[in-house]
């Protein structure tokens, strides 16, 4: 898009000529006062946002010592490394991380797939009533979670999957593909007519529209939906507090939790703990940036 | 982004490619997208997803309407008392305080994110990628994001050590920099724990609209911008006219999205404040739950959230109404 603007705009400042880069020009070289006060002020904001995960990086390797005599703003005066051991092999960390893992991989699979069947009915199928529809599964995003608690604990307590982790997989893929079904629903009602209308002459059933037409087309948006559904899934505390009571089947934000309110706990070991509970979904994030926002480019559009 | 919510129409237009979802009018009756398709072999699609929700959430829902009718705590058997809770709950001063909480959440999860996103996005968007490079853009972008991801419980652990009133890092550095007559006991003091929710919820909450608009924004056609640069339209005209029109789908959905999610507030306040001091920063769904688990008023509670999710739903039914109708006013021009 950058490059389009330069080529089609004449240089309005004809003064010396600059010198040409031999790739096409990807940055404008006309910067006003009034854009450096503008790029200013985001990276200010960006400072101010970051903070908070400044401070968690410093005090992971401060030693308590250290920590009590300097504050929580200095920066450590030797690295120091027991607080993130001391919370690695305290709670068993590599366990927890684990059951995150599963949890939140699981849930952002299944709930693609409910989201993608549930919009081709709604989005594709335009079955009858389907604005009704979707508000109806957007109250799954709408009952405030502790509103579940406690019909799903005897519920699960009675088919024998309390304290288990498939019972969290099945109630956050039910939660999270609410709203996939009401994105991929609005998305799937604007998909290209022409190739539907194409592969049904070529004699395709419905179920092979979906798979060899209308899933590649939307992966994009699909992508999307799974980067969001893991995120926030791994993020999920009442509901795996409430039904992963053993240890062994804690996730990690509720491990760090538990342990927060041990007394034993020491300042820069918390720190570690949020520390190690921040990397993962950071990981994960830094990885999928590109494709979240092409992903959601592409669905716009179509 | 509601196509499928847009039902009632009668006319046909051909689909318009690049123009945002939501926008086609369709004959009635309503015919599915592949033809000869009817719509009755599509309800099997539909199975897997409404049988789960009807366990996992309409049962539950269900089961908490009998129970805003019962005094229930939890191990005898719900005794039936009609109305008490509903009576109760009307006059309940601590419900109400927490409704008006919720107003101050949905300024600080929905109003100014998304005002400040829309400004920002567009900034990063317009000015920051176009003269200082994408990459600049995307570094900020994502820094902007970082919250996001931040599970709750960690934001609750680092947001606690800035705040504390001792040892506190803002307090810190308000000694630091001579102004220690401000330093105070900011979440344990009712006057200052709700503005620093407030403040705490929208660092949290826009690096979505952020991300969300910064890809919609890349549907905009920049000859539109050239032509209106042209005819000697400020940036701020721009933006008003064709930034915010062309991407008002992804608006809809950022703000629906984010005024469920305000209504519903739970996370940040059961690990910041506990809805205190005193009520000062007590909301519906927090309040909700201390009656489930704390007092174990099961009834009560379940009566809260009832009333709690209506109110959520009625916002949202509101919300794609109105969506709705905007959406067909523009095919009509």
């Amino acid at each position: 898009m950058t490059t389009l603007t330069d080529k089609i705009r004449p240089r309005r400042d004809s003064g010396a000529p600059e010198p040409k880069p031999l790739k096409l020009p990807k940055v404008h070289t006309r910067k006003t006062t009034g854009d450096w006060v503008i790029l200013f002020i985001a990276i200010i904001i960006g400072l101010f946002i970051a903070i908070p995960f400044v401070m968690i990086v410093i005090n992971s390797f401060k030693s308590p010592a250290d920590y009590n005599s300097s504050g929580p703003l200095a920066l450590p005066s030797n690295l120091y490394f027991d607080g993130i051991i001391n919370f690695w092999t305290r709670v068993n960390f590599p366990e927890k991380l684990w059951n995150s893992v599963v949890i939140s991989s699981v849930v952002a699979v299944a709930a693609v797939l409910l989201s993608m069947f549930n919009a081709y009915a709604i989005g594709i199928g335009r079955i009858r009533g389907r604005t009704w529809i979707v508000v109806l599964i957007l109250l799954a995003n709408m009952v405030p979670q502790e509103a579940l608690l406690y019909p799903l604990y005897f519920m699960f307590k009675q088919v024998g999957l309390y304290d288990n982790i498939w019972a969290v997989i099945i109630i956050f893929t039910v939660i999270q593909s609410a709203f996939g079904t009401y994105l991929l629903s609005s998305v799937y009602g604007t998909f290209p007519k022409e190739l539907l209308e194409a592969a049904s002459l070529d004699g395709a059933s419905r179920w092979q529209i979906l798979w060899r037409v209308v899933y590649p087309i939307s992966r994009s948006t699909l992508a999307v939906l799974l980067i969001f559904f893991f995120i926030w899934t791994w993020n999920e505390f009442l509901i795996p507090l409430t039904f992963l009571v053993s240890n062994a089947n804690q996730t990690v934000p509720v491990a760090i939790s538990v342990l927060q309110g041990d007394r034993l706990m020491d300042v820069t070991t918390t720190s570690a703990s949020a520390l190690l509970g921040l990397l993962p979904t950071l990981v994960f994030f830094l990885i999928f940036q590109r494709t979240l926002t092409r992903g959601i480019t592409a669905g716009a559009v179509k | 982004m509601t196509a499928p919510l847009a039902t009632e129409t009668t006319e046909s237009h051909p689909p318009r490619p690049g123009k945002p979802a939501g926008k086609r009018v369709r004959r009635a009756p309503v015919q599915s997208l592949i033809p000869g398709a009817g719509g009755k072999g599509f309800w099997l699609y539909l199975v897997p997803g409404l049988l789960l929700l009807t366990i996992i959430v309409l049962v539950p829902l269900g089961w908490n309407f009998f129970l805003t009718f019962t005094k229930y705590r939890g191990i005898k058997p719900p005794v039936w008392i009609g109305l008490d809770n509903w009576t109760k709950l009307f006059g309940d001063d601590v419900f109400w305080t927490s409704f008006g909480n919720s107003i101050a959440m949905i300024v600080a999860m929905v109003v100014v994110p998304t005002l400040l996103g829309l400004v920002l996005a567009a900034m990063l968007f317009d000015l920051v990628g176009k003269k200082f490079g994408g990459k600049i853009a995307s570094f900020l972008r994502a820094t902007y994001y970082l919250p996001q991801i931040l599970p709750t419980v960690i934001a609750a652990i680092v947001i606690g050590w800035i705040l504390r009133p001792e040892k506190g890092a803002l307090n810190q550095v308000l000694g630091a920099i001579g102004l220690s007559g401000l330093e105070h006991n900011w979440l344990g003091s009712p006057d200052t724990a709700m503005a620093c929710i407030m403040v705490i919820m929208i660092w949290v909450q826009l690096g979505y609209p952020i991300v969300i608009f910064m890809a919609a924004l890349q549907r905009v056609d920049p000859e539109l911008y050239e032509a209106a640069e042209l005819d000697g339209a400020n940036w701020f005209q721009r933006f008003r006219a064709i930034t915010v029109g062309i991407i008002r789908p992804e608006i809809f959905v950022v703000t629906l999205t984010c005024t469920i999610a305000a209504l519903k507030v739970f996370g940040p306040i059961y690990a910041l404040t506990r809805g205190g001091p005193g009520t000062s920063t007590m909301v519906p769904s927090y309040y909700s739950y201390s009656e489930f688990f704390q007092n174990q008023q099961v009834g009560y509670g379940a009566t809260i959230a009832t009333a709690l999710t209506v109110v959520v739903a009625i916002v949202a039914i509101i919300f794609i109404t109105f969506q709705t109708r905007l959406e067909r006013q523009d095919e009509e021009r």
